[in-house]
């Protein structure tokens, strides 16, 4: 600590967190967002998260290479997407039921690979500083959100997608199959959970293991919903979420009067602070009309 | 409903436990917490004594993973349905269902470890953690050079205050001015699986200027190390110890040292002695007086540590032993401001 470098200041070690762990949130969420918008219910995000988080490390692992990792992962994060597409949009099953089973097929199925792969059941070999991202995956978050923003207000595919959430019936009228769009979203919902999950395995830590999404695709899904499906809110509700965990992080241990804070009390004051901005400042949100509602045609 | 889903999780236990039983042969279950016997921490310490056991005692070992905290209850009684000669509960979370457990099934024994029951038929294995911990405390203190140090725990209960409380008294020995910055991971058992966020706090710690922690986390564990990794460059080295196992190979020589708890040799003397038919129920502790718990000292920190330093911390661990030090215990603390 002789010298002082600008960046290792407190705000901007601050900053740095705080995007840090918005990363994999703003791609889940995105993720999220076009499934909903497209009016599929994603709860299971955590799982397909898990499954990217897996096939990432394992990827990465074998060639050596992140982005090699990365791309496994999104392909993974896809076709698990698409086992739970053709439940909810093929057979129409309940998407909060199949979603939750598709959570509960990933925290079992990984352990399950891993021991295949490499005889042990809790997590994959730690991989070499040279085969992990350095912050590509915090920059591409951000890369990600410009291009959905785009896709969004500027393409027939955005207005598709948002059709098909809304009013399928007119998208179906216009001559679009309902359930192609959907199918496609949910499939894209699932490259970039897997995208997450990679950020996770193989740049924010050094290998897969178990359970380690730790809820953060029910975080992103709650950013879907304090973002009112939108995708720049969505994803600024990350960065809050992630900025809020990255102050609850550096006030642990802090004493306040020469009093110690227990560490309860500072770790649900993200918690708080979401409640209160729900509560207070989001508004009114509303889903998109068709959510959750399997399309048939009439 | 109930009755076909008890129905369902008795067929599936019973798929998952299946073992065909000889005559004379002795059978272990041992069930692991939710780290896992790859948390490279306390279950691998767990599972090595079981294995070892295994190859040397020639027993059979069955070892079960829990995947979730409700799932301790069934798998010990699915375990003691077998009638398993001797049954191994890993981790002070399953204390509870060892209690329940073992009164069920009173002819059967029972070892459970970091925490009590006390029933005839469970021996308890209690490890002395802050003594292990006021040692690589003082080993911190005397391989930083700011002055500050850092504590990363997993989950935020009395067993991990434990660590913090020794290793915080163990630094102040040698250094009175060493301040420490204590984060928890979680309050969920989720938190022994979060090595980003472990990552993540290391890092906020190594920033704001300490330059050694001792993680007692679990896999979380496992982000410091990474951390350690990242913000040692240019010359600056930032320290990392390890916790339970031996974990100075994860990074070679970033690794300070790692407080050792050795469970892997109190499973394996359970065993041994339970099956020469010596099972004593009743509570055995671990300490440093019988190396239960250590510091680990091998060719990956052979130079971090240097003989001065562990000329200093084998004296300590003697005056320890000799009672001349009072290790600072979070646990009497705790049961004296309780009778208060």
């Amino acid at each position: 600590m002789d010298e002082q470098n600008w960046y290792q200041s407190a705000p901007f070690q601050l900053a740095a967190s705080t995007f840090r762990l918005a990363a994999p949130l703003v791609f889940a969420a995105m993720g999220g967002l076009l499934s909903e918008r497209a009016g599929v219910i994603n709860i299971a995000l955590e799982g397909f998260m898990l499954m990217g988080a897996f096939a990432a490390a394992v990827g990465a692992n074998h060639f050596a290479d992140p982005w090699m990792g990365a791309l496994i992962a999104g392909g993974v994060g896809a076709a698990f997407a698409s086992i739970y597409a053709v439940f909810v949009i093929q057979y129409r099953a309940n998407q909060i039921v199949a979603g939750t089973a598709m959570n509960f097929l990933a925290a079992g199925l990984t352990p399950f690979f891993c021991k295949i792969l490499f005889d042990v059941s809790g997590s994959t070999p730690t991989l070499p500083i040279a085969v992990r991202f350095g912050s590509e995956p915090i920059w591409g978050a951000w890369i990600l959100l410009a291009l959905l923003a785009w896709l969004w207000r500027s393409t027939s595919v955005g207005l598709w997608i948002r059709f098909a959430g809304e009013h399928p019936q007119a998208l179906d009228a216009a001559g679009i199959q309902v359930n192609r769009i959907r199918w496609a979203s949910v499939a894209a919902s699932g490259v970039l959970a897997g995208l997450a999950g990679a950020t996770l395995s193989v740049c924010l830590s050094s290998s897969f293991s178990r359970s380690m999404t730790a809820g953060r695709g029910f975080m992103a899904l709650a950013a879907v919903i304090f973002g009112k499906w939108r995708p720049v809110p969505t994803a600024l509700a990350c960065l809050l979420f992630g900025f809020l965990d990255a102050v609850q992080m550096r006030l642990q241990g802090v004493q306040i009067g020469g009093v110690g804070v227990p560490v309860q009390f500072i770790q649900i004051l993200p918690y708080i602070a979401t409640v209160i901005v729900l509560a207070g400042f989001i508004g009114k949100s509303r889903a998109p009309r068709s959510l959750g509602l399997p399309f048939e045609k009439v | 409903m109930i009755r076909s889903s008890r129905l369902w999780i008795a067929l599936i236990a019973g798929l998952l436990l299946t073992t065909v039983a000889k005559a004379d042969e002795f059978r272990v279950g041992v069930v692991l917490d939710r780290g896992g016997k790859d948390d490279k921490s306390f279950n691998a310490a767990a599972f090595k004594g079981g294995k070892e056991a295994e190859k040397a005692l020639g027993i059979t070992l069955k070892t079960v993973e829990a995947s979730d905290d409700n799932s301790f209850e069934p798998m010990l009684r699915s375990l003691s349905q077998k009638k398993f000669d001797l049954i191994i509960a890993v981790g002070i979370a399953q204390a509870d269902a060892v209690k329940k457990i073992s009164a069920q099934f009173p002819q059967l024994k029972y070892a459970l470890i970091d925490a009590q029951v006390d029933a005839p038929n469970v021996t308890s294995l209690l490890f002395e953690e802050h003594e292990g911990s006021y040692l690589v405390g003082a080993a911190a203190a005397m391989a930083s050079k700011t002055g500050k140090l850092g504590f990363l725990g997993g989950v935020d209960i009395p067993l991990i205050r434990r660590f913090q409380m020794g290793y915080e008294a163990g630094a102040k020995k040698v250094n009175p001015k060493a301040t420490v910055v204590a984060n928890y991971v979680g309050v969920t058992t989720e938190a022994w699986n979060n090595p980003t966020k472990g990552r993540e706090l290391s890092l906020s710690q190594y920033d704001a200027g300490v330059d050694v922690i001792f993680a007692a986390a679990g896999a979380s564990g496992t982000g410091m190390f990474d951390a350690a990794e990242e913000r040692s460059k240019g010359g600056v080295k930032k320290f990392a110890i390890g916790c339970d196992s031996n974990q100075n190979w994860i990074k070679p020589g970033l690794v300070l040292t790692s407080m050792l708890k050795r469970v892997d040799t109190a499973v394996f003397s359970t065993i041994d002695s339970a099956k020469k038919g010596q099972f004593v129920a009743g509570t055995k502790r671990f300490g440093l007086q019988n190396q239960g718990i250590d510091y680990a000292v091998d060719s990956f920190n052979d130079k971090l540590l240097t003989s001065e330093m562990r000329a200093k911390l084998d004296l300590l661990k003697k005056e320890i032993i000799a009672g001349k030090i009072k290790v600072p215990d979070y646990y009497s603390k705790r049961s004296k401001t309780a009778q208060n």
